[in-house]
């Protein structure tokens, strides 16, 4: 009663396709259909926003979207942040440099998170409550947040600080 | 855990929804999926059908329509909490929105999908308690509509029948120069709340309470408004001790046990919450008219 059906959609900016049944979220399609394996399956209930990717843009938690809702759309994972050279998004440069992972788990979740307040705020300085209401969505058991914080900060409002120099 | 086998079914129209929910057995309906897939993932709920209405255009979008704002079922909770006619005309929905899950979840969840689903600490149904919401639902054979106050059968249980779903939401718009209040307390940052509540108030001009809502979710099943204590302000000068007899009244309501909440603990959220609310919706209000 749940055979497997045909899931095309695009991702990271490539035509992808695989089988899976419709009870696979998009999670595990990603990971076991594809090899994607960036994009980490935390809680699996919605709670810890390790699985974030973005749907057409917006960050969704892939564990409570089915593979087979992202038909025919864009998602775009971790893998899709840095540039096809390696180098790093600058979010994950100031990351890295603010100390803002550890064991690094939830840190793709964190990143998908930060560029979809980058698009939002469209050149608008962030403050820190709002950098922390974003991330509420996202669990970080090792860094205490503050250090993900400050390399998000760093990051929303380089521009407003190069032109104040 | 992984969702049990289900059969999917992706309907493009709403005619074409309501026809699989009369003709299928132990189908359930998929909106926004933040609350049901959650569920389905633990096991909590393992539907032999899935029926998902997010590729049913209709189904979404709000507008004014005379002395309301109606909201369709699947509109995105994100696109309520950004949507300008939302902001001007129901301010307490934009205000209360912010609270909801998070970004990742208003992303995908809907505003029908929380009502319908009726998590006893979800904070939309108390919006659309205190705002005397009109739910309208619909099934192959025709629709209804009833006031949100008869919604709630029990914990998670609705009188929404297994061939009918949520269509729309009307909520009645208060004249402008309300004031309006949405607070709650949660365990940690922004998650579901333990209490809260939803205020609104307007002033006459000698400052006294012409008309005022205060309802308040997390105690038991479904939210709850203040009825006698709204009929008994009106008319009062909106001041500390208005707030501090609606903050009293709440905090002697029934309350459930609760994982991590005593009933004494939720009693005095809701005492503490109400005549904040209140007094907040009725500065509000006050600033407005002045």
């Amino acid at each position: 009663m749940s055979a497997a059906v045909r899931i095309a959609l695009t991702v990271n900016g490539a035509p992808r396709e695989a089988e899976a049944e419709p009870r696979v979220h998009l999670c595990d399609f990603l990971r076991h259909g594809l090899g994607l394996t960036g994009t980490h399956m935390g809680c699996e209930h919605g709670v810890c926003g390790a699985c974030t990717v973005l749907l057409d843009g917006e960050s969704v938690r892939s564990c409570l979207t089915l593979a087979v809702q992202a038909r025919g759309r864009s998602v775009t994972t971790i893998e899709g942040v840095a540039r096809p050279d390696g180098t790093l998004h600058p979010i994950q440069e100031a990351l890295a440099a603010s100390h803002g992972l550890q064991c690094g788990y939830c840190t793709p979740g964190v990143v998908m998170t930060l560029i979809e307040l980058e698009r939002e705020l469209a050149g608008r300085p962030a403050d820190e409550a709002t950098v922390r209401r974003a991330l509420a969505g996202n669990l970080c058991r090792c860094t205490g947040y503050q250090g993900i914080v400050d390399a998000a900060l760093s990051v929303l409002n380089a521009a407003a600080q190069e032109a104040a120099q | 855990m992984k969702p049990a086998p289900f059969a999917y079914h992706a309907p493009a129209t709403k005619a074409e929804a309501l026809g699989l929910l009369a003709r299928l057995d132990d189908a359930r309906v998929l909106a926004g999926g933040q609350s049901l897939l959650p569920m389905m993932n633990l096991r909590l709920a393992g539907p032999t059908n899935l029926i998902d209405l997010n590729g049913i255009a209709e189904l979404s979008g709000i507008r004014r329509a005379g002395d309301a704002l109606v909201i369709e079922a699947m509109t995105r909770q994100r696109a309520a909490e950004r949507s300008e006619l939302v902001r001007e005309h129901c301010p307490l929905l934009a205000e209360a929105m912010a609270h909801v899950g998070f970004q990742q979840t208003r992303n995908r969840g809907t505003v029908g999908g929380s009502i319908a689903h009726m998590d006893p600490t979800a904070e939309l149904p108390v919006v659309a308690c205190a705002l005397d919401a009109v739910l309208t639902v619909e099934s192959a054979a025709g629709g209804r509509q009833f006031p949100i106050a008869e919604l709630a059968q029990g914990y998670l249980m609705t009188q929404i029948a297994p061939d009918e779903m949520l269509v729309r939401i009307a909520l009645p718009l208060w004249p402008k120069g309300h004031g309006f209040a949405f607070e709650e307390v949660t365990r940690r940052g922004e998650t579901f709340s333990v209490v809260c509540v939803a205020a609104l108030a307007r002033l006459d001009g000698a400052g006294a309470f012409a008309r005022l809502a205060l309802a308040i979710g997390g105690l038991g099943a479904a939210p709850v408004r203040l009825q006698a204590m709204e009929a008994a302000l009106v008319g009062a000068r909106a001041d500390a001790e208005a707030f501090a007899a609606a903050g009293a009244a709440a905090g002697a309501l029934e309350a459930d046990e609760a994982p991590f909440a005593p009933p004494d603990f939720k009693r005095h959220l809701a005492g503490v919450l109400t005549q904040r609310a209140l007094a907040r919706a009725a500065g509000r209000a006050r600033r407005a008219s002045s």
